[in-house]
């Protein structure tokens, strides 16, 4: 069984934000006494996360998952608790302990910006230790992984969005990391930016048994990589398990779309005590509980004449984003 | 073993940050002539005649100030603007979690930049020399080797005074506002605008104790041959380092820990 990567126990941040009042009067107050108030960003939060999990931490904005982030890999000191991570307290930022972490920040670039990516690579393969072998042997593997080739040389002011993401993938990943730390890595990207980066961290994570903390807006990132998610509401952790237990409870009927041959059989299946979301002519959909829709779709078929059927999913970003609004999910 | 990693990172930083300079050639060839105020001043301490009331010649004053054009160009920092905007815009936070203190990329930064304005000074001076033939002058190697370390220790001061300040930005985001307190002291008191054996006896006493007279004056008294006390000033240059390396590492490790990450 994989042994516990990341250990948090009643994590807590607290930052100090100075409010100014709107308009002259208030600009003159904030210049005399300026006035701070303690603000508790992560209130009391402890979880696990074993080797080589996925987790994709969920959350509106400002909900405090970047903050975790920002605490998981020691860049932002916490206010109370404590954090371990692979048995290193990332706050001292021991140098075995950054060798074995990466954050990437989705639009926020460690690159060089009027030099070809191929220099900042030489340059963190230097500051990690590795040897020009050994840094050339990384170069050419994960930049065949990333499908990257010319762009190593042109300056990275001239890449595009995606291009640029991959060398900051390729730049961040060259020390090969334990466990990755990815704010929004899709930010930005196109579809197929965003599907050839999910491609390449599923594919990381498989080869190397690396570990991946991911938030990310987008919930197709969550749904093709994450099997566990952590829901963050106000600083405070609503819910911690499977995504597909986090779906079946937030989700419990499925809508059924039927085309029956006429409208007077849409009618007469209107009638039949089903759940109708809505009827538009010959076109009828249900809402069914997922634990009865086999017998339901049996006596449909039986009973009804039918031309077409579709069974859909509500939409995953609609389902979710029930959980960024409530406080609570106790699976 | 240690110092080989340290100057292997440090060697492949320079590297980096030398082709990066490159590519800003023109703007530094201009920084480079921005330079010259101490050519403005030779010229208004010596239509002035103000150089008879402290004993220096013309020769040796305009030495001097061609000098202190040197060690000005090999010693200028702007480490908090670039650590400030760094940190404004989150750009520190990726260096902040790399097995390297990110104020070493500053460093190779300034050395880099050094290097590229180099081959702008000399022709800087050639001209000089053109319109000052009688200024000509070889300094002995030894001469020479003392001052570039000299330069170099002038440098080590101000990176590190520029390095503290810009620590602040973890208190407050505008610590270059905060440099500016440093900007007038270094400039009247360093010798840039004049030598700082023209000040009155009771202010320079106090003057040597502080590390500004060491930034330009003392190197650049150096090498242009005037009269100076080598071991001295070298030595108060050292203690100086000595003094504003564990403050700097002190200030460095407390900021950190009130870093926020904003703009990240």
């Amino acid at each position: 069984m994989a042994q516990n990567i990341i250990d948090v126990r009643n994590l807590s941040k607290s930052f100090d934000i100075s409010s100014k009042e709107p308009g002259l009067k208030g600009t003159i107050k904030h210049f005399f006494r300026r006035q701070t108030k303690s603000l508790k960003v992560i209130k009391d939060i402890s979880f696990e996360i074993k080797a080589g999990e996925i987790v994709g931490f969920l959350g509106a904005n400002g909900a405090g998952k970047t903050t975790i982030l920002k605490m998981l890999c020691g860049l932002i000191y916490p206010s109370e608790g404590s954090i371990l991570v692979s048995g290193y307290l990332p706050f001292r930022r021991k140098e075995n302990f950054l060798k074995n972490i990466t954050l990437i920040m989705g639009q926020k670039q460690q690159l060089i910006w009027d030099l070809p990516p191929i220099e900042s690579f030489y340059l963190n393969a230097s500051i990690y230790d590795l040897n020009n072998v050994e840094a050339k042997r990384r170069i050419k593997k994960l930049s065949e992984m990333l499908e990257i080739d010319e762009e190593l040389f042109i300056p990275v002011r001239k890449l595009s969005l995606g291009q640029r993401m991959k060398s900051e993938l390729l730049a961040a990943l060259i020390h090969e990391p334990n466990i990755l730390f990815l704010d929004e890595p899709t930010l930005g990207l196109d579809i197929n930016a965003q599907r050839n980066l999910r491609k390449f961290l599923q594919k990381y994570n498989k080869e190397t048994n690396a570990t991946i903390c991911l938030t990310s807006h987008y919930m197709k990132d969550i749904t093709s990589l994450c099997k566990r998610v952590i829901c963050v509401h106000e600083g405070a952790i609503s819910y911690d398990g499977e995504l597909d237990s986090l779906l079946k409870k937030l989700s419990p009927v499925k809508e059924i779309l039927i085309v029956c041959r006429s409208e007077e059989d849409a009618i007469k299946l209107e009638n039949s005590g089903f759940t109708v979301k809505n009827k538009i002519k010959n076109e009828i959909t249900l809402k069914i509980k997922n634990n009865s829709i086999t017998s339901s779709l049996k006596t449909i078929l039986n009973n009804f004449d039918i031309e077409d059927l579709f069974i859909n999913e509500p939409p995953i970003d609609e389902v979710i984003g029930k959980v960024l609004i409530k406080k609570d999910y106790d699976i | 073993m240690i110092s080989n990693l340290i100057n292997r990172k440090i060697f492949t930083l320079l590297k980096v940050q030398y082709s990066n300079m490159l590519e800003y050639r023109v703007e530094i060839a201009l920084w480079a002539i921005s330079g010259i105020i101490p050519f403005f001043m030779l010229n208004i301490w010596t239509n002035n005649n103000l150089n008879e009331s402290i004993n220096i010649s013309d020769i040796l004053l305009s030495r001097y100030f061609l000098c202190a054009f040197f060690v000005r160009q090999f010693s200028v920092v702007w480490v908090v603007f670039s650590f400030e905007e760094d940190s404004l815009m989150g750009k520190v936070s990726p260096y902040l979690i790399q097995p390297l203190n990110p104020f070493f990329r500053y460093f190779a930064q300034h050395l880099a930049e050094q290097i590229t304005r180099f081959p702008f000074a000399l022709i800087i001076a050639f001209f000089f020399f053109i319109f000052n033939p009688e200024s000509i002058w070889i300094p002995n190697l030894f001469i020479l080797i003392l001052s570039i370390v000299s330069t170099f220790l002038s440098f080590l001061i101000q990176f590190l005074m520029q390095s503290i300040v810009a620590c602040l930005c973890f208190w407050t985001e505008k610590a270059s506002s905060i440099e500016r307190l440093l900007f007038i002291p270094t400039l009247f008191l360093s010798g840039l605008l004049a030598p700082v054996v023209s000040f009155p006896v009771y202010v320079k006493s106090w003057i040597y104790l502080t590390p500004f007279p060491y930034l330009i004056d003392f190197p650049a008294n150096l090498l242009s041959g005037n009269e100076t006390n080598i071991s001295a000033g070298l030595t108060m240059q050292i203690l100086w380092i000595l003094l504003l390396f564990p403050l700097f590492k002190k200030i460095w490790s407390k900021g950190t820990k009130k870093y926020t990450a904003m703009g990240s």
